[in-house]
């Protein structure tokens, strides 16, 4: 924390923090508009491809009795793996009282809560009777990976959002309060319903306080559980390539490295278009720099156990998915995944400078892309090669290739995620206002006071 | 057709409806689909088979049908004081496919699902070809049905592995979880849908099939229940099937029907299971294919494990 500030040197540097924080929310110009209008004509296209899912059947898909899990599936792991950032960043470095995070626990927790929200979305997607959903909660039964899945899920979701908005509400307070003309008056009559009628007194920033512990805690548990239960999905058969004990850690290592592309990539964006130079610094994109290879250090561990113990016997069913994956079929893919998603950032980001905001983000879009791939590649080989042969059923069930219409789909939830993402960006901060102006030694009083 | 010869094919059919009785259950109605009235003598049906059939309506009782929650609820509970069990003796397949056949056309499936299926298998390099029908194996410790989230999938008390097709969301993690492929999709409408619309939901026969929902081997329950043996199982002209009750220690050949002592089978013929490693318990037995006095005719497909 700076030094104590005169009030008047407080009250000006806060209104330049919150002049700088709102741009998002006021800036609206044809580039916005063109931004939502290309979300929202992608997304109805998805929309419309499910439709006719939902009319043909999920025989318009790729998939068939032997490769019966496809894109949507890969696509689903990939969603619940990016939404572990948030956990990592905004409760598991909080709790270590690691201070460079701060600033990026709100974009960090955006990230999080439409992964996880579209991940749910997903997997409706790829039911084959989505119109009996309501027969998970009617009839679940508690031995079913899948229900705990959707237990965690919707959990996450929860603690997600609540993380998200209770640091929220004195932000919500002060633009309220303090908020500039120039933001719209709706947006303005939403904050005052949503700040809870907050005035800024001792006693409520310690129930803020209070409530962020035990759910910076609990969510410890809920986000592990949510990626090691997905895992569980693949890990709870018995299949060459998924029978293995280490899918949970494999998975959440990996998670971790997704994650952590996407909120440098999501940071970059908001620091160039919102002017947020000052914010998200230079020293923010070192650190995360240093957070990227580390979590790449402890799945490239994990990919070498996963890959290399089982490589080593060659098993007769691991032996043919494992050669699939070293020199067959989906030999490219794999080693582009390993190469892109891994040994390059890590080569490269040891050196500081690929930690700066550039290189950092192009490094990010890299691993990002084949973070996804590498979901496809866990996802679909394993299921092309079963214990007994394949026979008496045309070619197309033999291998998968998605259609179209799984294409749409899948471009959908990227474009319906990426709207979320938007939509929070221009409603609210996107970094706490007051937490940063407290860093900048600027009293609760003076924050909390009414406008003038 | 002629008038007489007409009159005794119907006859000769009532029977063989009856017989069937697979669709719905034990009577006529039940187990055929009313297609269209032709005139005010006889009626055209859709057997069990898949054949349309005129049938003089004289012929035709009043159908005993038991109702959706009760045709669901006695097929999850089963029949009690049995435990069905299979033998399939390698040494007998050639190949007649008659089983797919019968099968399909019971649980109206596609050409391309198989509840069995006639696999062409070799274990080794050097090992002669066999061929392998595989049915479901009906596992006493299933890994399918342990991961049904909503209980679609279950163990009956007879052994028997079902599927309720009222209940299924197409989640398809039971197919991921079969280790022996035994199971099949709706991806599209299901074979002669229009068909069999508003016929009641036979939970022992699966069918009506339905979109987007996962059909599987049931042993035909429908028939075990009628006291018959399953469709694969009568249909195979080469003695390849035994089929019969663990508890009573007796499994009956589905072509000679004789009948013979089911430990006694097994002991002698050195039975062994599929992929017994997994430790599913399967109910399917096989006996080697050895001393075949006929040859392997097909071609080894190399896309296998």
């Amino acid at each position: 924390m700076d030094k104590v500030k005169s009030p008047e040197e407080s009250r000006k540097l806060l209104d330049k923090i919150t002049f700088d924080l709102t741009r998002s929310i006021v800036k609206r110009d044809e580039f916005t508009n063109f931004w939502y209008f290309l979300l929202i004509i992608f997304a109805l296209v998805g929309l419309w491809g499910w439709g006719i899912q939902i009319r043909d059947g999920l025989g318009v898909t790729g998939m068939r009795d032997y490769v019966s899990w496809g894109m949507y599936i890969a696509n689903f792991v990939f969603f619940v793996a990016v939404s572990l950032i948030g956990f990592l960043i905004s409760s598991a470095l909080h709790l270590l009282k690691i201070k460079w995070s701060k600033v990026i626990s709100r974009v960090a927790e955006q990230v999080a809560i439409a992964a996880v929200a579209l991940a749910g979305i997903i997997i409706v997607t790829d039911m084959g009777r989505p119109d009996r959903f309501l027969n998970v909660f009617l009839h679940g039964r508690f031995a079913s990976p899948i229900i705990w899945d959707v237990t965690v899920v919707t959990t996450y979701l929860t603690i997600s959002v609540l993380l998200y908005y209770l640091p929220l509400i004195p932000d919500l307070a002060l633009l309220r309060d303090k908020g500039t003309d120039d933001i719209p008056q709706w947006k303005r009559n939403i904050y005052r319903i949503l700040a809870l009628g907050w005035k800024g007194h001792a006693e409520q920033y310690k129930i803020v306080a209070h409530a962020m512990r035990i759910l910076m805690i609990l969510i410890i548990p809920v986000g592990l559980s949510i990626h090691t239960v997905t895992s569980w999905l693949f890990a709870a058969t018995l299949r060459s390539g998924w029978d293995t004990t280490i899918f949970g850690p494999y998975f959440v290592a990996g998670a971790f490295v997704a994650g952590v592309a996407a909120v440098i990539i999501v940071m970059f964006l908001y620091r160039t278009r919102y002017g947020l130079k000052d914010y998200f610094e230079d020293y923010h994109f070192n650190m995360m720099g240093k957070l990227f290879v580390l979590v790449c250090l402890v799945y490239l561990y994990f990919n070498i156990n996963e890959f290399l113990v089982p490589g080593y016997k060659m098993k007769t069913a691991e032996s043919i998915h494992l050669s699939n994956l070293f020199t067959g079929k989906y030999s490219t893919m794999f080693w582009a995944t390993q190469f892109f998603g891994l040994l390059l950032p890590i080569t490269l980001m040891v050196n500081k400078y690929f930690r700066r905001p550039v290189p950092i983000t192009i490094i990010s879009v890299f691993v990002l892309i084949a973070s996804w791939f590498k979901r496809y590649i866990i996802v679909i080989p394993t299921l092309e090669h079963p214990f007994l042969p394949v026979q008496n059923v045309p070619e197309n069930f033999q291998h998968y290739a998605p259609t179209s219409i799984e294409l749409m789909i899948t471009i959908f939830s990227f474009m319906a995620a990426l709207l979320i993402i938007t939509v929070l960006a221009k409603m609210f901060p996107v970094i706490t206002i007051w937490e940063y102006a407290e860093e900048k030694g600027i009293s609760r009083e003076i924050i909390s006071e009414p406008k003038k | 057709m002629e008038k007489k010869s007409r009159r005794s094919f119907v006859k000769a059919l009532g029977v063989s409806i009856g017989a069937a009785g697979v669709v719905g259950g034990s009577s006529i109605l039940n187990s055929c689909t009313q297609v269209a009235s032709t005139n005010s003598d006889t009626i055209t049906l859709l057997t069990s088979s898949g054949e349309l059939v005129k049938v003089d309506k004289s012929q035709l009782k009043p159908a005993d049908l038991p109702s959706l929650s009760e045709n669901q609820k006695r097929g999850r509970e089963g029949l009690p004081g049995r435990k069905f069990v299979m033998v399939i003796d390698l040494s007998k397949c050639r190949n007649a496919r008659q089983c797919m056949k019968a099968c399909q056309n019971h649980h109206q499936l596609r050409p391309e699902q198989h509840h069995i299926n006639v696999l062409q298998m070799q274990d080794a390099e050097n090992t002669a070809p066999y061929y392998m029908p595989k049915p479901c194996q009906h596992c006493d410790n299933p890994p399918c049905t342990k991961v049904c989230p909503v209980n679609a999938t279950f163990k009956r008390e007879d052994g028997i592995v079902l599927i309720d097709n009222e209940r299924c969301i197409g989640c398809r993690f039971c197919i991921a979880a079969c280790p022996y492929s035994a199971r099949v999709f709706n991806w599209f409408e299901p074979r002669d849908a229009e068909k069999y619309e508003g016929v009641t939901y036979n939970i022992e026969a699966n069918v009506p099939q339905k979109k987007g929902t996962i059909s599987k081997c049931l042993f035909s329950a429908d028939r075990l229940r009628d006291g018959k043996l399953p469709s694969c199982v009568s249909a195979c002209p080469n003695g390849v099937y035994w089929f019969g009750d663990q508890n009573e220690d007796a499994v009956t050949n589905g072509t000679t029907h004789e009948t013979t002592s089911f430990s006694k089978l097994i002991k002698d013929n050195a039975a062994y299971t599929l992929m017994e490693e997994l430790g599913t318990k399967p109910r399917v037995y096989y006996l080697p294919p050895k001393d075949r006095a006929f040859p392997f005719q097909g071609e080894i497909d190399q896309h296998h494990s």
